[in-house]
């Protein structure tokens, strides 16, 4: 442990510039720069404000302004996760270049990813947050959860990616699974419904993002303290995968350069 | 204390393209279960190499070591080695001190990037904090000579604008061992001067350097030991002028072989007008010294006499005979033909030899062929052009004449007034 946060102090430097770049990178050139970072949750939002309607036509009721904000609220940090993941699995083959030639510190590349993704969702999420203001959904004690939930969640997208990114290296497949997997994942988990929807709801809690995002909706919109149960099984996941994606991706690095 | 320790270091590559897809891995992985251990360090799967075989060296702090060898030798794995890209299937790599190296010093680069934004991300991966980069900014701005385009994106620059930027960001690292791989042929004269210049002052502050490089002349003089790699082992290890004369003849050979090889392919594609071919017939093309011994290796200044073998199945034609010696990359270093020398050939049939002497013969050390033709006596159109024959050219101990294709006697003479 004191290992991992030693080597993470080392490489904050270069952690900082290729976040740096990842960021500068994508804005380049294109005419509405940071605006990309709002309006990609405002697509997802708007269909999930979509589905949302239909289920209201369908069962007779009104469309509430708390289903609407209970989207958005869980679409903002999926948005981030799949776009995160999206991102970090390719970014060691996409760089190959300096695989290849340089030696550093590879793990800066997944991470980098990452935490340019996360910058966006501040972006987003502050945008967000004014419209909820406005909107009047009022606030509980409860928020304070709310860093901790997102601090699992980039862990989990940080393991994941990590462990992805590595095994896309030796097998350009993975990168395909993913794509599937992210694309259709939001039919999968509870982003556009609530859980306890269904009367096997648990089980699509069983996913680790899921229980987060339902308890995310818990403490912004709903204002009540978390669900524990599910909290500590999402963290166990959480910690789990980044840690273990940690040691993983170590073990396997000294041979990117021969494999890629 | 040495700067850097390479102990026993074997490494394998594999040859033809790796596992790309799953549905290769799941098949190895399986068999790699029931076959116990198959994979050891020691031996060789099939399609696998010996890049490097047990190679061996030790340098110390502050000292100039020379890797040189032909290509495919295993010079730049070694580099990869040292600076932590490759790991090694045999054997332990010690460096001391903070390293850099000079190897493709413009993979960091990113093309949307600007000069400067590319100066603090290179320098970055280089190993430099914000601070450091701040204090060289200019020095690198300076020494890579951009600084009109220091705010362009770096696609837009030349090849040898961004190989200067960075070749100026990796020298100013401030490495304690410096890995050099060939980059000094970059820009211009006035760039590759302060290149040098730039390493002998590196030297001076006590800097530990490996150094590889094609260019004789420049090893010779940056380097105090050399080691001669040829087919992933060392074969040779010592000062400059014990080592280079392996590494040139070792050079000549591959050349030989090269030039062989490709004039037995050309013989018959070089034969031309083919109903007149079979007029005349070149068979054999043979050298000797002036005692007639027959032999394909001569000393620099050595006297040398050709001999061609031919057929005229013409009868009576009046031909002219061209040679023409040419060095193995293609420089025709000396020709002469029967017409300009004034020795009519009245030809008559059946099998002659012609002798062709070329008194002493002051060319270089290199690998030399022949292209022996036969014209009409109006030199019109020719019967046989054919490449035949190699010798080469030898010189005892060390060259620094590589590349001159005359030696001439050359007599020294100073006079006092």
């Amino acid at each position: 442990m004191p290992k991992f946060l030693r080597e993470l102090v080392e490489y904050r430097e270069l952690l900082y510039v290729f976040t740096a770049r990842n960021i500068k990178i994508k804005y380049k050139q294109s005419i509405m720069g940071f605006l990309w970072a709002i309006f990609m949750p405002v697509i997802i939002v708007l269909s999930g404000i979509m589905v949302k309607k239909a289920m209201a036509v369908l069962s007779g009721k009104p469309l509430e302004l708390e289903s609407i904000v209970s989207v958005s609220v869980k679409a903002l940090p999926w948005g981030f996760f799949i776009q995160s993941l999206k991102f970090s699995v390719s970014s060691l083959v996409n760089n190959m270049n300096l695989v290849k030639k340089i030696y550093f510190p590879k793990v800066v590349f997944p991470l980098s990813y990452i935490l340019s993704q996360f910058f966006d969702f501040i972006v987003a999420t502050a945008a967000f947050t004014v419209m909820f203001i406005i909107a009047r959904i009022g606030i509980s004690i409860h928020i304070l959860w709310f860093p901790f939930m997102i601090l699992l969640l980039v862990m989990l997208a940080a393991g994941l990616g990590m462990i992805l990114s590595c095994a896309n290296l030796y097998f350009r497949d993975v990168r395909y699974i993913v794509d599937v997997i992210l694309t259709f994942g939001i039919f999968f988990t509870p982003v556009f419904y609530e859980a306890s929807m269904f009367s096997f709801g648990n089980i699509l809690l069983l996913n680790p993002v899921g229980a987060i995002l339902e308890n995310i909706n818990n403490i912004v919109v709903l204002h009540q303290a978390p669900n524990f149960i599910w909290l500590t099984y999402a963290a166990v996941w959480a910690f789990v995968t980044f840690f273990w994606g940690w040691s993983f991706f170590h073990k396997k690095e000294p041979t990117f350069a021969e494999f890629i | 204390m040495h700067a850097i320790e390479f102990n026993n270091i074997s490494k394998k590559f594999r040859k033809g393209e790796k596992m790309y897809s799953l549905r290769d891995a799941i098949p190895r992985f399986v068999k790699s279960i029931f076959k116990k251990n198959g994979n050891g360090n020691n031996e060789l799967d099939s399609g696998e190499f010996w890049v490097l075989k047990n190679v061996n060296f030790q340098v110390k702090k502050g000292e100039v070591l020379g890797i040189i060898g032909p290509n495919g030798a295993g010079k730049s794995t070694i580099l990869k080695l040292l600076s932590r890209i490759l790991t090694p299937n045999k054997g332990e790599i010690k460096v001391r001190g903070r390293m850099s190296a000079l190897i493709e010093i413009t993979a960091g680069f990113h093309p949307e990037f600007t000069g400067r934004e590319n100066i603090y991300f290179n320098g970055a991966i280089l190993g430099m904090d914000r601070k450091e980069i701040d204090s060289k900014f200019e020095k690198i701005v300076d020494f890579s000579g951009v600084r009109d385009f220091i705010d362009t994106p770096v696609k837009r620059y030349s090849s040898g604008m961004s190989a200067r930027l960075g070749f100026a960001i990796a020298a100013h690292v401030d490495p304690e061992v410096l890995l050099v791989d060939e980059v000094l042929s970059v820009g211009d004269m006035n760039f590759q001067a302060k290149c040098a210049q730039k390493m002998r002052e590196l030297l001076a502050s006590g800097t530990t350097i490996i150094f590889i490089s094609h260019n004789i002349t420049l090893v010779q003089s940056l380097c105090e030991r050399l080691l001669l790699l040829h087919q992933g082992e060392i074969i040779k290890e010592g000062y400059p002028e014990e080592v280079i004369p392996y590494y040139q003849s070792i050079v000549l050979k591959e050349d030989w072989e090269r030039i062989e090889e490709s004039i037995d392919q050309a013989s018959t594609r070089y034969d031309v007008n083919n109903e007149a071919e079979a007029l005349f017939q070149v068979h054999d093309v043979r050298f000797s010294d002036k005692n007639n011994d027959f032999k394909k290796r001569f000393k620099v200044g050595e006297p040398v006499k050709i001999h061609v073998d031919y057929e005229n199945k013409a009868g009576n034609a009046e031909v002219v005979f061209v040679y023409e010696v040419l060095r193995s990359d293609g420089v025709v270093c000396c020709s002469s033909n029967t017409k300009d020398d004034n020795f009519p050939v009245q030809g008559s049939k059946g099998h002659s030899t012609l002798e062709i002497s070329l008194g002493e013969l002051k060319l270089g050390p290199a690998v030399y062929y022949l292209k022996i033709a036969i014209w009409d006596k109006n030199m019109v159109h020719p019967y046989v052009v054919k490449r035949k024959g190699v010798f080469n050219v030898e010189m005892e101990g060390l060259s620094y004449q590589l590349d001159s294709i005359l030696l001439p006697d050359t007599k020294w003479k100073i006079t006092h007034k």
